[in-house]
């Protein structure tokens, strides 16, 4: 018996490449914070890229405490929607090449946020990735870290808790 | 604490209405103050396409609102009598109990409802336009700054 011959690396690349990109720039407010998503097979890195409008407190000056709440819990929905989406996409029970903003899955809702600020958020590019401790069927529990200079000196993390979609509703 | 708290308030809530508005991040989501008190504060966010968070439903994302809430908390901290000079969060938990109607502001109330020398304790919630439960509620704790030595605040 052999193998199935593997699938080329470009149709690979451009199925992968091509969900993620629906999953994210059809949300405006994705776009209004400048997050940008990295993807090395399955693993997911947030970015943020510093910019005056993040700005908070403009006499330190320091990330506004809501930007950074919100980019946490951009990175944790975007690292659940993508863990839930990628299942469906390799074992092919869903066309990733026919998702587009306005014709992707349902996405998880959230259900409570938790905010942990342990520095302040200096003006420079921040980055994020989460972790998805459980994922059952009807609820999901998301940790999610983010940092600026030092991958070890984290600025904040967070923990989210989010309603799954409902199974028989695909519109 | 001292007499004179009532032009002290005055001038906290003056500063908290200031400093709401040189935040640069408060002005790019369009919040604006519409009410201090001694640790309270309600501000107003409009609706705008670019906070979307579903573009088929038009919904606000849930960020959005994290972040008028966590400003609304920041600002009733600072109104507060015997409050800081800044204060920055030290954690904040927001709970989403439904979609905001696309379309109607979101109007959050914040009320510091205990404060110590070193630490502020904020409850908040967010509503649009309808009646009945908020869009989100949200509880945390903050920093409080003191001057230093000989500073102005």
């Amino acid at each position: 018996m052999s193998r199935p011959k593997p699938e080329p690396v470009q149709q690979i690349k451009q199925r992968r490449d091509g969900a993620l990109k629906a999953l994210v720039s059809g949300v405006p407010y994705i776009q209004f914070l400048g997050i940008q998503f990295e993807r090395r097979g399955d693993e997911l890195s947030a970015l943020l890229p510093f910019d005056e409008k993040l700005i908070g407190n403009p006499f330190l000056p320091a990330l506004h405490g809501g930007v950074t709440a919100a980019f946490l819990e951009v990175t944790a929905i975007i690292e659940l929607s993508w863990t839930l989406l990628w299942e469906d996409m390799e074992s092919g029970r869903i066309d990733a090449t026919a998702l587009d903003p306005l014709h992707l899955p349902r996405l998880p809702k959230t259900i409570d946020f938790t905010v942990d600020y342990l520095r302040s958020g200096l003006p420079r590019d921040a980055y994020a990735r989460a972790r998805v401790n459980r994922s059952g069927r009807r609820y999901a529990s998301v940790h999610v870290e983010a940092w600026q200079d030092n991958r070890s000196r984290l600025f904040a993390q967070g923990t989210g808790h989010f309603l799954m979609p409902d199974p028989g509703s695909n519109d | 604490m001292t007499k004179d708290s009532d032009p002290k308030a005055a001038a906290k809530r003056k500063m908290a209405r200031e400093f709401i508005g040189i935040i640069p991040h408060a002005h790019a989501l369009g919040v604006t103050l519409t009410d201090i008190g001694e640790g309270s504060a309600t501000l107003t966010m409009p609706y705008d396409l670019r906070l979307v968070g579903d573009p088929r439903t038009g919904v606000i994302h849930g960020g959005a609102v994290s972040a008028l809430l966590d400003t609304c908390c920041g600002a009733a901290v600072m109104s507060h009598p015997e409050a800081p000079a800044g204060t920055a969060t030290i954690d904040l938990r927001i709970e989403y109990m439904r979609a905001a109607k696309p379309g109607q502001t979101i109007t959050a109330t914040a009320e510091c409802y205990h404060i110590t020398r070193n630490v502020a304790f904020v409850r908040a919630s967010a509503r649009d336009e309808e009646d009945g439960i908020p869009v989100a509620a949200a509880s945390g704790s903050f920093t409080v700054e003191r001057p230093t030595k000989g500073g102005e605040a």
